[in-house]
């Protein structure tokens, strides 16, 4: 068989998309979260005119546009690669889940790009209550295209509302059953979720670096650790809920992930243990080394406490997805929700003292917690998707049956060509964006209009229109 | 079976809609891009990025739905083509990646190397998604290996002296667009260099157009009918009668000062022209010469289902697009900036 690494064509595949999808979702959570996050800043700084919020958004704006940037360009890959890597699904499913990818790119896609030059450019030339018009619809566009893709997602999970035709493929048969399929709800929730959460965190982070760094009569810095703190106090617990209704939900329509997602290899006949930590080893069927807390796990799944259940040792061996992934990546992401929950009680505590902004333990925490929501993000991702092997249509179309018919020398080397541009050139965007929040936001913050930024300097503006130019065109920095 | 034989009409001119939307949108932008090497001067790049800067990720998503529409509409096609282009279309994403993310690095490298580094990504970036969209249309025209519903091909059967002069045609027609661009929104120096270039590369692009259209009916035989079998042949005549009367008039226009706007709007057209006549001869094909469009199509359903959608938000889409343009409107000097 042809193979390149050693690897076959179906592996790389699995690879590059599983990288090229990783990487792309960071952006988005973090578009997601951010839009929404200056929209308030916006409407905010209408209603009070207290220029802080003013100095949050030009501050956070410029963070954002190059996060936006960068996802969409990942996100120009993720589209063709259905029809690159995955053709065969792509020609079989194609009648159901590509109307509802057509949908997002002309309900958010469009909607989003076509108010973004506004929201970044616009301030001064279409007046604020347009400009805030321009950035809800960006904020809104983000949601929106999140739903589409996450029921496109949702549907590979728990396929519904659909017929096979004649000639293998998937043909619509109801369209509401297909879009509203049975995870879709929860799904949705969850990781918008996890996007405002992830978002928080990071604004956390920055609030919490400068405050450490001693700036804490700067308003802006004060008010955006304020405000990311409630965030993470009132959003992580909440995130667990949701991701425990989501997990009861997946029980029910793909029992088998969740065994291992929580490692059952035995049946459980008396009581159903929570095992906490081990090291799966699938090839024996069994958990080295394993720590649990026998009986909890029955009502954690929603049923009795001698609740019985068949464990993946009642599974055939070539429906299992590989457990040690799915096992490790779940207990990453819950972890770190807990994690989030306890930032976020520590911080109404801390708040109630009345020492938000001088507790240094607490800033260092927030620090070292900015990235763990895009972590648990990518770590949910892998339970969710790993979980879901052998198949990329649940029960019905394995994912060996999915794939195009290329050799493997051509996905090795789109796979290296990826992976190194991917490093070098997003790697350089974080470092721009790492670099923005390093500074804090002053007093007469300049957006990326007025910054050494793209139009920046004024360049757009039209000459017929000379009094706008000069007025925003005060030197950068 | 009436109507959907005319929804899947219906979409096949969607479709060709949205290409060819893309190619006049994104077209000029990718053509700033391409001719960055002609104006070394910082000042004068951050003024040429400043004119696309607003609005370039609206043109890029044409592509989106380009490539989205063909998934939806017709998924047998798309899972055939993507495989058999695979080496243009990851070049293509990556060009993308690196001039997309250089509209926003750009500003932000301190250093003489990063600034360097991102001039050089957004102009091999932008060179490469234009000759990688030129090489896929080269590739399609002269036919692709079936088996099944599936590509039968090697992975590199795109590579061909026709696909890559088609690759090349693209890369000095985008610059031609770059440069009516530059011509209509900048003013002074610029905007004479600007002028300058599109004449040459106004007599490329022609060159090139010239070489395509002579080449292309050799290709299938049903290409080789559709222009030159009379009677046929006499309703597809005036696509070349047209074309030599706008490379006439845009030979004009170059030369004339006044109206600014109007080599960018003669190109546009001139390029649509080449559309027709590459719909001539692929139609009613998706994949010529073996898959068609009622082959490739999806089900009525799906098609229906994304029709009504489609009537009802393109126009929506057109509207706040022309209104984004409309805000960014007008000449951008370069003294603008250093106030
Ligand atoms: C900030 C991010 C974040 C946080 C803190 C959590 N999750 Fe999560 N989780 C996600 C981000 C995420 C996600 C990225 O949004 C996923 C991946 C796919 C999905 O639908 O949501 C996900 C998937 C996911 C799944 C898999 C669903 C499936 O099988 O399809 C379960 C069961 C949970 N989560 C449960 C939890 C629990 C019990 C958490 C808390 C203790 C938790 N998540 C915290
Ligand atoms: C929402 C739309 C998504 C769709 C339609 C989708 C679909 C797919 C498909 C077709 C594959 C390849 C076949 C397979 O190996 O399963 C895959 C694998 C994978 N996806 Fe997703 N995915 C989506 C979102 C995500 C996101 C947001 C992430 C992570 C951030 C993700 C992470 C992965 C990983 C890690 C794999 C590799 C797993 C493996 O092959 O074992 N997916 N997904
Ligand atoms: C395989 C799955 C996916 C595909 C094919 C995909 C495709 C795309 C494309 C083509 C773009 C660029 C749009 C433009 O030109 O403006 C994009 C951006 C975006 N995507 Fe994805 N995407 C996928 C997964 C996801 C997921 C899972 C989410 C959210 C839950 C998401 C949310 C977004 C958002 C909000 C944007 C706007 C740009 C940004 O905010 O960075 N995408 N995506």
């Amino acid at each position: 068989m042809d193979t390149f690494l050693g690897l076959d064509a179906l592996m790389l595949a699995r690879i590059q998309f599983g990288f090229t999808i990783a990487f792309h979702f960071i952006f988005p959570a973090l578009s997601i979260g951010l839009a929404s996050y200056l929209a308030v800043l916006n409407a905010l700084y209408l209603r009070s005119k207290d220029e802080a919020y003013l100095r949050l958004f030009k501050y956070w704006v410029k963070i954002f546009a190059i996060t936006f940037a960068m996802g969409v360009v990942s996100g120009i890959v993720m589209s063709y690669q259905f029809g690159t890597n995955w053709s065969v699904f792509s020609d079989r499913a194609g009648p159901v889940i590509g109307p509802l990818m057509a949908y997002e790119v002309l309900t958010a896609f469009f909607l989003e790009a076509g108010f973004l030059g506004i929201m970044l450019f616009g301030r001064d030339k279409v007046g604020p209550g347009l400009h805030m018009f321009a950035t809800l619809m960006v904020a809104v566009g983000t949601a929106i295209s999140a739903t589409w893709i996450l029921s496109v997602n949702s549907w590979m999970h728990t396929p519904a509302g659909y017929t096979i035709g004649e000639n293998g493929q998937f043909l619509p048969e109801d369209w509401l059953q297909v879009i509203f399929n049975p995870s879709f709800p929860y799904r949705l929730a969850h990781t918008l979720t996890a996007a405002y959460l992830s978002t928080a965190l990071i604004v956390g982070g920055v609030g919490g670096w400068h405050l450490l760094k001693g700036r804490r009569d700067n308003h802006g810095v004060r008010t955006m650790f304020s405000m990311a703190m409630w965030m993470a106090a009132v959003v992580a617990p909440i995130q667990v809920f949701l991701g425990h209704e989501q997990g009861l939900n997946t029980y029910e329509y793909q029992p088998v992930k969740v065994l291992a997602m929580e490692g059952h290899f035995e049946t459980s006949e008396e009581g159903i243990p929570l095992i906490l930590f081990g090291i799966p080893d699938q090839e024996a069927e069994e958990m080295l080394y394993e720590l649990k807390i026998p009986r909890i796990g029955g009502p954690i799944l929603g049923k009795g406490w001698n609740a019985s259940l068949e464990g993946l040792d009642t599974v055939p061996r070539s429906e299992e997805p590989p457990v040690a992934v799915v096992f490790f990546s779940f207990r990453i992401m819950v972890g770190l929700g807990m994690l989030m929950v306890g930032l976020g009680f520590w911080s109404l505590w801390v708040r109630w003292r009345g020492s938000l902004y001088q507790d240094g333990w607490l800033h260092r925490a927030a620090l070292v917690m900015s990235p763990a929501g895009l972590v648990a993000i990518i770590a949910g991702w892998i339970t969710t998707e790993v979980g879901r092997q052998p198949y990329t249509v649940y029960g019905i179309m394995r994912t060996e049956e999915s794939v195009s018919p290329i050799g493997a020398s051509a996905v090795g080397t789109s796979l290296i060509a990826f992976i190194v541009i991917y490093f070098m050139i997003f790697g350089a965007g974080i470092l721009y964006m790492l670099v923005l929040m390093g500074k804090a936001p002053e007093p007469g913050e300049e957006d990326a209009e007025g910054d050494d930024g793209p139009i920046r300097t004024g360049g757009i503006m039209a000459s017929s229109k000379p009094e706008t130019t000069g007025a925003q065109n005060a030197p950068a920095e | 079976m009436g109507i959907s034989f005319d929804l899947t009409v219906a979409w096949a001119l969607l479709l060709a809609f949205s290409v060819y939307v893309y190619v006049v949108m994104d077209g000029f932008d990718l053509g700033i891009g391409i001719l960055y090497p002609a104006f070394p001067s910082k000042e004068d790049r951050d003024l040429m990025m400043n004119t696309v800067a607003p609005v370039w990720d609206g043109n890029e998503t044409w592509l989106v739905l380009g490539g989205g529409a063909l998934f939806a509409a017709f998924p047998m096609a798309y899972a055939i083509i993507m495989p058999a282009i695979y080496p243009p279309i990851i070049a293509m994403l990556l060009g993308l990646i690196f001039r997309g993310v250089a509209f926003e690095a750009r500003w932000r490298a301190d250093s003489r190397f990063s600034r360097k580094f991102w001039d050089w990504a957004f102009i091999g970036g932008s060179t490469v998604a234009a000759l990688a969209q030129g090489i896929t249309l080269g590739a399609l025209l002269q036919g692709i290996e079936v088996d099944g519903r599936q590509y039968g091909g090697g992975w590199l059967d795109w590579l061909t002296p026709f696909s890559v002069v088609c690759g090349v045609a693209v890369v000095f027609g985008y610059g031609l667009l770059g440069a009516c661009w530059l011509n209509w929104r900048t003013e002074g120096d610029m905007r004479d260099k600007a002028r300058k270039i599109a004449r040459i590369l106004g007599f490329v692009t022609v060159g090139f157009i010239a070489v395509v259209s002579l080449w292309t009916p050799f290709l299938e035989p049903q290409y080789f009918q559709r222009w030159f079998a009379f009677p046929a042949a006499l309703q597809v005549a005036p696509v070349p009668i047209l074309v030599v009367a706008f490379v006439i008039f845009l030979g004009k226009e170059l030369y004339n000062e006044s109206r600014e706007w109007l080599p960018f709007a003669l190109v546009l057209g001139l390029f649509l022209l080449c559309f027709i006549g590459l719909g001539v001869c692929m139609w009613p094909y998706v994949i010529p010469p073996s898959v068609t469009m009622y082959e490739a199509a999806s089900p009525f359903k799906s098609q229906l289902f994304m029709f009504v959608g489609t009537i009802i938000l393109v126009p929506i889409i057109l509207g706040y697009t022309v209104f984004a343009y409309y805000i960014f409107r007008g000449k951008i000097g370069h003294g603008d900036g250093y106030h």
